[in-house]
């Protein structure tokens, strides 16, 4: 199957477009936070302040990257968990977050929210960090330096892997996908 | 009995080092075959295309002398101490200490450690401490085994303080219950280690040394041999696969641990691992 090639940052009209299973390659801007960078997002956002970067049509990547060998854009870099920022994900995509890039299971809080907000969920291969890391053109830390490896950063990325699980129509590749494997004992 | 055997901990701290970096961007042999066979046994070809971004990966890792994965792990080691050896020139625990800080800090590994959990969760920015599991066995050597043990399938295991009326049954379902909650969360193709019998600290202790074991090595007692066939089979019944995009493959394999428990307790643990199942041993 070839990939959809993606351009970020995200409309409501291309996420619709979007269904579980759909492989994709994402080319553009996509912005790196995982928990701590998070918690911060949130409180600004309850406090009404600005946010570091325009989070209209944004996609997050769960990911905090290990340290970049001299020369190098990025260290690797894949998905982390993202389970870990459900507590924050709804009130980031009510706010115009479009996509969200991770691994592993949503709460059905957070796909609801999808439905409710136009918004999409992609896996990206975990444990792939250094193949990843290769689709990372640029990388440029926007906000909390002092968080390292869970700082904020803004990265170039050019024909990024991934995978659709949750789309904004309720589709969920990881049950569909299991159901289709299970053997009943 | 033999000669005491003087050590120098710099050749310690230098080995431990050493394992740290190479533990992290070469994929052991078996675990590498393990992938391969997984993907020819796997019938979900977005499965397929899972494995053969892992193989990739591995590959890039080895040549580019990159990490694995980006979440290069808290450094568990086993270490086995010869009862002959006489540590020289500062303490075993600082040495062991001091080889995970210049392996994380040469290395350009991710330092995953934060301190005081329930509050500050301020990082140790050196990746200490070692975690360090000791044994004195008879020799005067010292055998080093490490493992990078990540986050996100470490916090999907589960300790399980089973009634002995439960029997076998009643492990299978636990094991079962536990990868199947897992889900697409540990990264999956999984290494599932299982400690059983003991106490609490025992068992989870048994379930981590059981991941140590060679993938396609097949434990020495027939019955427990038996045992982690079965569990193989009902855990990737579970469809899950890799990445947990749907699959036969969701565990590249089950390893099991025993020991004698007391009379009122049937204690296990399952210790769950990524595909990355990065670990690397050393004798000195």
């Amino acid at each position: 199957m070839a990939a959809k090639e993606l351009t970020t940052p995200l409309t409501a009209e291309v996420v619709e477009g979007l269904h579980a299973g759909d492989e994709v390659a994402i080319t553009g801007v996509i912005y790196q936070a995982r928990d701590a960078a998070h918690k911060r997002l949130v409180a600004l956002i309850e406090a009404g302040e600005p946010l570091p970067f325009e989070l209209e049509g944004a996609v997050v990547y769960y990911m905090g990257p290990s340290p970049a060998k001299p020369g190098n854009v990025i260290g690797s870099a894949g998905p982390t968990t993202s389970g870990r920022m459900d507590a924050y994900a709804p009130l980031l995509m009510k706010h115009g977050l479009k996509g969200m890039i991770g691994k592993g299971l949503r709460t059905p809080e957070v796909k609801q929210a999808m439905v409710d907000n136009k918004a999409v969920y992609f896996a990206a291969t975990g444990g792939a960090g250094a193949l990843l890391a290769q689709r990372i053109v640029g990388n440029e830390v926007v906000a909390y330096p002092e968080l390292g490896a869970e700082a904020v950063a803004k990265l170039e990325v050019k024909d990024f892997p991934a995978i659709v699980v949750n789309d904004c129509h309720g589709a969920d590749l990881y049950e569909e996908g299991r159901k289709k494997y299970e053997k009943s004992a | 009995m033999g000669n005491v055997r003087d050590l120098d901990v710099a050749d310690v701290t230098a080995a431990v080092k050493k394992l740290c970096m190479e533990a992290n961007y070469d994929l052991p042999g078996d675990v590498y075959q393990a992938l391969k066979d997984g993907k020819e046994a796997e019938e979900s070809p977005v499965g397929k295309a899972v494995f053969d971004q892992l193989i990739e990966n591995a590959d890039i890792a080895r040549t580019d002398r990159v990490p694995i994965c980006q979440d290069t792990g808290f450094a568990v080691f086993f270490v086995n101490i010869g009862q002959d050896v006489h540590f020289t020139g500062g303490t075993f625990k600082d040495a062991m200490d001091e080889g995970v800080r210049q392996g994380y800090g040469d290395g350009y590994l991710r330092k995953s450690v934060a301190e005081q959990p329930a509050h500050e969760r301020k990082n140790t920015k050196d990746n200490t401490p070692a975690i360090v599991h000791t044994s004195i066995v008879p020799g005067d050597k010292v055998e080093i085994s490490m493992m990078a043990k990540g986050g996100g399938a470490e916090n999907m295991s589960s300790l399980n303080m089973l009634k002995p009326s439960q029997g076998w049954q009643g492990m299978v379902d636990a094991v079962v219950a536990t990868v199947s909650k897992a889900g697409s969360n540990p990264c999956p193709p999984i290494v599932v280690g299982v400690g059983i019998g003991g106490t609490i600290e025992m068992c989870t202790l048994l379930a981590k040394k059981a991941l140590l074991r060679e993938i396609g090595s097949v434990h020495p007692d027939a019955r427990i041999a038996g045992m982690e066939k079965e569990l193989l089979e009902k855990v990737n019944a579970l469809g899950i696969g890799p990445q947990g995009l749907g699959g036969t493959q969701t565990a590249l394999a089950v390893f099991i641990e025993e020991m004698p428990c007391h009379i009122a307790s049937m204690p296990m643990a399952v210790n769950i691992q990524c595909h990355a199942q990065r670990h690397k041993h050393v004798v000195l």
